[in-house]
């Protein structure tokens, strides 16, 4: 009898572990409708020169409560941090007297779609720039104030808060500016090459390993149209060079600095990669 | 605690007699008092230890959370209206604030 149980134990641990069965983790065959009306792009045809046959939210990858929790921007609980970012739009901060919406006027309006066409060339200094530098740069340039630090709750809840208002937007960036596509080509090196002592790439996991488990987990494609993204892990918003960071780190690497030369030729092509799926920010993910 | 911002949904009107579901958030760290900080030192608990919902005064629903809850918790629940009025929602932290947001409703 106890052997026969073992037996029954052993052979369902055999048909666990055959790959590509129902226990593989997604994508599932799911759509993403927020708050009952707006139509969100999961599944998107690739790029040219794209290596995968179907760009795949990162949505698609998760759990049905998890899912569900980005459906209805009341239970998202990244909306809490966008939500902060709006009062951060509207506060004056700085020599100048002015806060963004000075400027910017209503966000809602200002910022459509804005979100969507980062990173983007900066002529000034010569590199491509993300939404967090932006504001940095209107912070410092414009009203006179302080630049924020990597990962300031302001500077993650205003930089939901911008890309927020592309909801929905198809990511789509624009490779002619200035020299985006050398810094697309560095970003295309990195993302092959392989990092710390696991001495895994980005596409080890991510490109050929997606939809299978590590640490307990499943991997998505590694998208990055959903970020700042809410984790609930760290029951907070999460931004894209933390997460990058994370990745490395994870690969027992030592990591770049966020927004140094690597982190941003990886956000340009990373974006890339996800170009045509909906902007999510705040995603949901576990 | 500062910067606590409670929300709740709740349906502008309702039939009477309707079953509605009402949902609610509020951002609050949920420090649960086990964790170390960087110092090595117990982080001191706070958390919110009570919600409760009343209509025209009268209580609908109420719970005790604990320290396993997790920070910004969500608490959903449903209730039957018969005649119009307002919802109190009220959430107790440890350290002695409340939290308060009303919302009225409408007999359709």
């Amino acid at each position: 009898m106890r052997n026969q149980i073992i037996a029954k134990a052993a052979a369902v641990a055999m048909t666990a572990l055959v790959p590509g069965i129902a226990f593989a983790g997604g994508p599932v065959d799911d759509e993403l409708v927020i708050d009952g009306e707006i139509q969100m792009i999961t599944r998107a045809a690739p790029p040219e020169g794209h290596p995968l046959d179907e760009v795949l939210s990162g949505w698609l990858y998760r759990t049905e409560e998890t899912r569900l929790l980005e459906t209805d921007t009341f239970e998202n609980p990244g909306m809490l941090e966008v939500q902060d970012g709006a009062d951060l739009w509207n506060t004056v901060d700085g020599s100048a007297g002015k806060s963004c919406a000075s400027c910017h006027g209503d966000a809602e309006e200002s910022m459509a779609g804005v979100g969507a066409s980062f990173p983007k060339w900066d002529e000034a200094s010569n590199r491509p720039i993300n939404v967090e530098l932006q504001i940095n740069k209107c912070r410092t340039e414009e009203m006179g104030a302080e630049a924020y630090k990597f990962d300031a709750p302001e500077q993650k809840a205003l930089t939901a808060y911008v890309k927020h208002q592309s909801l929905g937007t198809p990511v789509a960036i624009d490779l002619a500016e200035g020299h985006m596509q050398s810094w697309w080509e560095k970003g295309n090196e990195l993302y092959y090459t392989r990092t710390g002592q696991l001495n895994l790439s980005c596409a080890s996991c991510h490109e050929q390993n997606n939809g299978n488990y590590i640490r307990a987990d499943h991997l998505s494609q590694g998208n990055v149209n959903g970020f700042p993204t809410y984790r609930l892990k760290q029951a907070s918003l999460v931004s894209l060079h933390n997460r990058f960071r994370g990745c490395i780190r994870d690969t027992r690497a030592e990591f770049p600095a966020a927004f140094s030369d690597e982190l941003m030729a990886l956000e340009v092509y990373v974006t890339w990669r996800g170009t045509g799926l909906s902007v999510e920010t705040p995603a949901v993910r576990q | 605690m500062d910067n606590i911002k409670p929300r709740v949904k709740v349906p502008k009107s309702a039939s009477a007699g309707e079953v509605i579901t009402i949902k609610t958030l509020i951002n609050h760290p949920m420090e649960s008092g086990l964790r170390k900080g960087k110092d090595g030192k117990l982080i001191p608990r706070q958390i919110i230890n009570k919600f409760t919902c009343e209509f025209n005064g009268k209580p609908v629903f109420s719970c005790e959370l604990e320290p396993a809850i997790s920070a910004n918790p969500y608490i959903e629940f449903s209730a039957k209206v018969n005649e119009a009025g307002t919802f109190k929602f009220s959430w107790l932290d440890d350290d002695g604030s409340v939290y308060e947001t009303e919302n009225k409703i409408a007999i359709k």
